[in-house]
């Protein structure tokens, strides 16, 4: 047993934290943020350039054949620059889904392609409540709702229920006939988009249904998005440790003052369990076992979200009038934090499908 | 990074697996899995099988007698034993005196003392409370005064744990009253069959006898019975204090309780109601989050990486979770945890849920209390 990371996987972890550091300040991420596709295709390309978007793709596809663990390495890192291309759907998501629903062929085709950056494939699996996607007579029509980084995709993956009664994942085209995104900015400074189906064409990819697929690809994911959550809450953390000890009131550094520090170790407390959990994630994320897996991954999901909002919410109070203000990172940390907590199953759903577990081993026992 | 067991720990854990199962009597591991006190006698049982097979002195190294168990080692042997339903080990003499001892006692009280705390010969006490030195430990004030080759000792220690079965309490008193509080403390050994020592039962709130006063009148204590130097105590007491790291977190203990309210609960049909069993799921969620925290504290150990701030996290959140476990047990059976001390009213296993939940308030207090625990993470790790 041991909790080191090897010389590979600190070397990655550098070059990301370089990149971020140097090339990704919060001056230059504001300005991406405020232009108007709100994420950068350059930006995107020197990721392509140094790697990361290579280490979930099999060598045999021009990847680097990393693991759960390299991703969190990397996610980590760029949580606290608060990164807004793509990388958790279009560089983790999407090359473990097309991995696990697609033919060889399709692998061969795409996967490469987003190894180098070329193609942004993005899945959208949430339906709208109203309009569920189905499939009808080959193509789809139906609405997903919210679907990250939906305006960039070069490619959609799209989740659709089938006349067969299975769901399928069909490839869509943006800009195909039938094909409607409305992209928009959300909560966190990121984007996301609508996505509106109307007898648009699709190529099905998946034999004999994809929702496990899509749910092992979602475990990855998740894993990938604790870990991105954990570099914001190291950041967090240690930005208003220093705000404490250097903020004067009453003639002397607030951190002095009990309450403050007793709040300040609650919210260490928070970071080291999910932190910890972060880690389990990664071990488990890609478990075959899918309910072993489900079992840690919702456990993780729930102590990180916990972990989310509690840090979220008292690195602004402690901030004071400042953590309100735009002008610094912590609100902008604030806010993804905030739509972390409610990505991918929030601490609701997974307690309360880790508990609904609790009860089927007593009945079964 | 690598989360599982070497080959070798898991043959271990096996081999501990295996002596439990053929060493522990039926009678103890019944009642430790019930929540019920354990007899000295019992203790003492455990103690020599443990001693028996080589095992008696968990946490030391070799040269003293001990096991030589890594702290991941120590780690399984605890998890083990306490899954099992072991009695937890009597810490005071093998996890507090003794340790102190190795790093910092004479060759003499070395060999006096140690063997016979391995062979549970002789039972140790804790004489670090006072009705006026709590969580500030350093404004002790009972008084050592130096008369010839012996102390003359006045005063009142509390809380003492299992003092009633105690045949010796290791002290921190005063030898320089003029002295900045922590200069001034040495620390004594004290035979707890020497005239003027008095022990006071305090029942706690469960009704138990667990706790005691120990009045100090005039006990006469040899030279050759203080560790260490004069007015030093308060380095070897702090020593102390932060020895005790790699069972901390109870995590053992939690995960046997865990069961055991997973048992009851699901007797009592609780599961199938969303709101006990998101409790449950809640509490289960952050021990599977303490046991990797625990575990990485463990691996820094091993590496001499992190020292000691850590296990006040460790402390905390174990203790909570132990808390919570035993609220749960007692939510878990409704009135049926209302009867004091009667048998045979309502399930066997409700007996002693109620007390059980009074006795574990016990745990955020005692150690270090986890208000203090706060201020030494928020001061020592995060340098606030």
């Amino acid at each position: 047993m041991n909790f080191d990371f090897n010389e590979d996987q600190r070397a990655l972890a550098d070059t990301v934290h370089r990149f971020v550091a140097r090339d990704y300040t919060f001056e230059k991420r504001r300005a991406i943020r405020d232009s108007k596709p709100g994420w950068s295709r350059e930006v995107w390309q020197v990721l392509a350039d140094l790697g990361v978007l290579a280490i979930n793709i099999d060598e045999d596809y021009g990847g680097l054949g990393y693991g759960p663990q390299e991703t969190g390495l990397v996610m980590g890192a760029f949580g606290a620059g608060l990164l807004l291309e793509p990388y958790l759907t279009g560089a983790v998501v999407a090359p473990a889904l097309i991995r696990r629903a697609a033919s060889a062929d399709f692998q061969e085709e795409w996967l490469p392609r987003v190894a180098t950056g070329e193609t942004i494939v993005v899945l959208a699996d949430a339906d709208a409540r109203d309009a569920p996607v189905r499939e009808v007579g080959g193509n789809l029509a139906g609405r997903k709702a919210v679907v990250a980084h939906g305006g960039c995709a070069d490619l959609l993956l799209v989740s659709a229920r089938c006349a067969d009664g299975l769901t399928g994942l069909f490839a869509v085209t943006p800009g195909a006939d039938g094909v409607t995104l409305r992209d928009y900015p959300t909560l966190d400074g990121q984007r996301a988009a609508d996505l509106a189906l109307n007898d648009a064409p699709a190529v099905r990819l998946d034999a004999g249904g994809a929702r496990d697929a899509i749910d092992a690809a979602l475990d990855i994911g998740l894993a990938a998005l604790c870990a991105e959550a954990v570099g914001i809450m190291d950041a967090t953390v240690a930005a208003t440790t220093e705000y404490l000890k250097t903020r004067q009131q009453f003639g002397q550094p607030i951190g002095r003052f009990q309450a403050l520090q007793h709040r300040m170790a609650d919210m260490l407390l928070h970071l080291e369990q999910a932190r910890s959990m972060s880690y389990l994630a990664a071990m488990d994320c890609s478990n075959d076992d899918a309910a072993a897996r489900r079992r840690t991954l919702s456990a993780a999901k729930v102590t990180v979200g916990q972990a989310c909002r509690f840090i979220a919410q008292n690195a602004v109070q402690l901030h004071g009038g400042m953590g309100m203000t735009d002008e610094m990172i912590l609100s902008h940390w604030f806010k993804r934090l905030t739509a972390i907590e409610m990505s991918f199953g929030d601490t609701d759903f997974h307690l309360q499908r880790f508990a609904a577990n609790l009860s089927r081993e007593a009945r079964a026992a | 990074m690598d989360l599982s067991f070497s080959p070798e720990e898991n043959t271990f854990r096996e081999e501990v697996r295996r002596f439990v199962a053929e060493k522990l009597p039926d009678a103890i591991r019944h009642k430790v899995m019930n929540g019920v006190h354990l007899s000295r006698e019992e203790h003492v049982q455990w103690q020599r099988a443990l001693h028996g097979r080589g095992w008696g002195g968990v946490g030391w190294p070799r040269e003293f007698g001990g096991p030589g168990w890594t702290p991941t080692e120590q780690y399984i042997f605890e998890e083990e034993c306490a899954a099992a339903g072991a009695p937890r080990l009597i810490s005071f003499g093998l996890k507090m005196i003794a340790p102190v001892l190795m790093a910092f006692g004479s060759p003499a009280q070395q060999q006096r003392f140690l063997p016979k705390i391995m062979s549970a010969e002789e039972w140790w006490c804790q004489g670090y409370s006072e009705p006026g030195a709590g969580s500030d430990l350093a404004s002790v004030k009972t008084r050592a005064i130096r008369e010839g080759d012996h102390y003359v000792v006045n005063g009142q220690k509390t809380w003492t744990t299992l003092g009633q079965y105690a045949d010796w309490i290791f002290c921190l008193v005063r030898t320089d009253p003029e002295a900045k509080k922590q200069s001034g403390i040495s620390f004594l050994l004290i035979d707890m069959k020497s005239p003027g020592v008095t022990v006071r039962p305090i029942i706690t709130l469960d009704g138990a006898h667990e706790v005691n006063e120990v009045w100090l009148e005039d006990v006469r204590v040899p030279l050759e019975n203080r560790v260490g130097e004069e007015n030093k105590g308060w380095t070897y007491a702090k020593f102390l204090l932060g020895h005790e790291r790699t069972n901390i977190a109870g995590i053992g203990i939690a995960k046997r309780e865990l069961a055991r309210l997973k048992r009851i609960a699901a007797a009592e049909g609780r599961l199938d109601q969303p709101l006990f069993a998101a409790k449950v799921a809640q509490v289960e969620i952050d021990l599977m989050a303490l046991e990797i925290t625990n575990l990485r504290v463990l691996s820094a150990e091993r590496e001499h990486k992190a020292p000691g701030p850590e296990a006040s996290i460790l402390k905390i959140k174990g203790t909570e979770i132990q808390q919570t476990i035993s609220e749960l047990m007692m939510q878990a059976v409704g009135a049926c945890a209302l009867p004091f001390k009667q048998a045979g009213v309502g399930p066997d296993y409700a007996a002693n849920l109620g007390t059980g939940y009074c006795n574990l308030r016990k745990l955020s207090i005692f150690g270090g209390s986890n208000e203090i625990q706060k201020n030494i993470i928020s001061q020592m790790i995060m340098g606030l």
